[in-house]
């Protein structure tokens, strides 16, 4: 066994290494480094000129050829000058406190309608991909309620709940549980069998292969199923204000069109569109936070 | 089992739990006896294991060779406590582990398995993997854990590797930790199914001294589920030939080379004169399974 590198032979010198694993960048060599990289490749540019083609065909449209159907629709000349102006003609700009008012409100109840289908949502889809008997109890029902479309339940909310704040939590919550629930359980099934037999064998009780191997397991189907969630959340919700509501994006598209002024509408629209991306970009970062197992080993296969 | 070439030097040491002063291992004592499993998917029963009985001396390295799917694995997961038996017994050092009214043996950590796929878990690190057990028992706390799992790692050449997961390191860095995780538990037995099966030829060499560096040092009974007849004769002391399904003891042969032993035993004329005396029943085997078409149960 002398003639080759033997097991049990104590640790590795660090000039043995490899040179990816002896010099690994930080923090501002790191940046640079993926800076250089990103610019060294076609994204960012193929990314440019994509946002330039997508605003220029609809100038032209709009603006710039005028067509038929297209004449009353704001071009984005008009959008961007009402974004930005100091005093906007239509009521709605980034000058203006209402325009913060409206994300605020919606943002707030975003907030509170996720962390709650988050709270639910999780626990109830590990316990059922768990618990076989929980399944047997809790799946149909799930599994019943999930195709009604959230504004069939509007009416219902509204019956249900006072005011304007409740009923679109509820639905907006309602909508997002769903598919929370059904992701987390979807990850607890796809847990190989082998780990939940490995912890047995390492003396592990119910509850640490709960605590250890289900909900790890689960972790990266969870945070695929919360992505789509939160952006559930927010399609629903907007439907939900457009129904009942005294303030909040979608309030303020709907309003906007019943009182025919198009351009709020539109800010409306693409504020939605930026927050709720911001969103979704949080909620990725706090899964690759919560998963570096999963990130790291992603990156190795070049993803 | 007679060692005829005095111990080379090397990491093993004295007062090793499972070998005691004299040299002879007295733990991890197995008896299978006349062990049948039936299984009933879709109402048709299927005999996976028929009547199969063997004898395991404490500290032996019991090779189990037989074609895919025929059956081996149930066997093992019947010591592991993974299955039930339809009927016979199993026991563990003169204790029941399975038997009549006992049909599932508990699990525990004095029988580890090492898979055919690994199962070390991706979201913990190595260091985390090989702790798990003795933490998840309650015998060593977080932080004594660790420690004793970085040096640990560190006595099987992956010392450097600790702080990374599973997903970062070689599939044989990954094996080899496989074993760590089960040994800091000072196991009466290993299980092990065709835990090199995926491998290539030349990590495969690499794993198989890395285990018999292993046995030397520990004497600890190993349980070896693989096809490769090679594998079987270099690794075990014992090797038992299968039937394919129903699984039946089919062929017993004593392998006589001495130990320790080295990658040189492959080329030794005592090695090629095991694999023709064993050669036969294998290929029977394999022939019999080919023929019966059957899909393999993983």
């Amino acid at each position: 066994m002398a003639t080759m590198a033997t097991p049990g032979s104590g640790t590795t010198p660090a000039s043995d290494l490899p040179t990816r694993l002896r010099t690994k960048p930080t923090g501002f060599a790191l940046f640079w480094h993926q800076t250089k990289t990103s610019l060294a490749s076609p994204t960012p540019y193929l990314t440019a000129f994509g946002i330039f083609l997508w605003f220029f065909t609809y100038w032209l449209l709009c603006e710039g050829l005028q067509l038929p159907r297209f004449v009353k629709i704001p071009g984005p000349v008009t959008i961007f000058s009402e974004w930005f102006s100091m005093n906007p003609t239509q009521g709605i700009s980034i000058f203006t406190a209402e325009y913060y008012h409206h994300i605020a409100v919606s943002c707030r109840r975003i907030a509170i309608a996720f962390f709650l289908a988050t709270a639910i949502g999780v626990p109830l889809g590990l316990l059922m991909g768990w618990s076989k008997k929980f399944h047997d109890y809790s799946f149909p029902i799930l599994e019943t309620l999930r195709p009604i479309p959230i504004l069939a339940w509007v009416p219902l909310a509204i019956l249900m709940f006072k005011g304007y704040e409740t009923p679109v939590i509820f639905l907006a919550t309602l909508a997002s549980l769903f598919v929370t629930t059904l992701n987390t359980m979807l990850g607890v099934q796809s847990i190989d069998e082998a780990y939940f037999r490995a912890a047995g064998c390492l003396g592990a009780k119910k509850w640490d292969v709960f605590r250890h191997v289900v909900v790890p397991g689960a972790l990266p189907y969870i945070f695929t199923g919360l992505q789509i969630s939160i952006g559930v959340a927010w399609f629903s919700l907007v439907a939900a204000e457009m129904v009942s509501g005294d303030f909040g994006l979608g309030y303020l598209i709907l309003s906007s069109y019943v009182n025919g002024v198009t351009v709020p509408m539109v800010i409306g629209m693409l504020t939605l569109g930026f927050v709720g991306w911001f969103t979704s970009i949080i909620v990725r970062m706090i899964g690759n936070r919560l998963m570096q197992w999963h990130v790291r080993a992603l990156a190795l296969q070049g993803r | 089992m007679n060692i005829a070439v005095p111990r080379m030097p090397g990491p093993g040491r004295e007062g090793q739990p499972g070998a005691n002063a004299t040299g002879g291992p007295t733990r991890g004592q197995i008896s299978i006896r006349n062990v049948t499993k039936i299984y009933d998917p879709e109402g048709v029963n299927v005999m996976a294991v028929d009547n199969c009985s063997m004898e395991i001396a404490a500290g032996e390295v019991c090779m189990i060779v037989g074609p895919s799917g025929c059956g081996k694995t149930t066997l093992l997961n019947a010591i592991a406590g993974f299955h039930s038996i339809t009927s016979g017994e199993i026991y563990l050092d003169g204790e029941l582990l399975c038997g009549p009214g006992k049909p599932k043996a508990e699990q525990g950590a004095d029988r580890i398995v090492v898979f055919q796929h690994g199962a070390l878990f991706p979201w913990m690190t190595l260091a985390e993997n090989v702790a798990y057990g003795p933490m998840v028992q309650g015998k060593l706390r977080k932080r004594e854990a660790i420690e004793k799992a970085f040096h640990m790692l560190a006595e099987a050449g992956l010392g450097d590797f600790g702080g990374k997961y599973p997903g970062e390191v070689s599939s044989g860095m990954a094996r080899r930790t496989e074993i760590v995780r089960a040994l800091i538990n000072n196991p009466k037995v290993l299980l092990l199914d065709e835990p090199y099966r995926a491998m290539d030829a030349l990590t495969k060499s690499i794993m198989h001294e890395s285990l018999l560096e292993v046995y030397d040092r520990t004497k600890v009974t190993i349980f070896f589920i693989t096809h490769d007849l090679d594998e079987a004769i270099f690794l075990g002391d014992r090797v038992h030939v299968v039937t394919t399904r129903p699984c039946k003891l089919k062929k017993t042969v004593d392998v006589t080379l001495s130990r320790p032993r080295n990658y040189q035993a492959l080329s030794s004329e005592e090695f090629r004169l095991l694999v023709e005396e064993i050669n036969g029943a294998v290929h029977e085997e394999a022939i019999k399974a080919f023929q019966s078409g059957e899909r393999e149960m993983a």
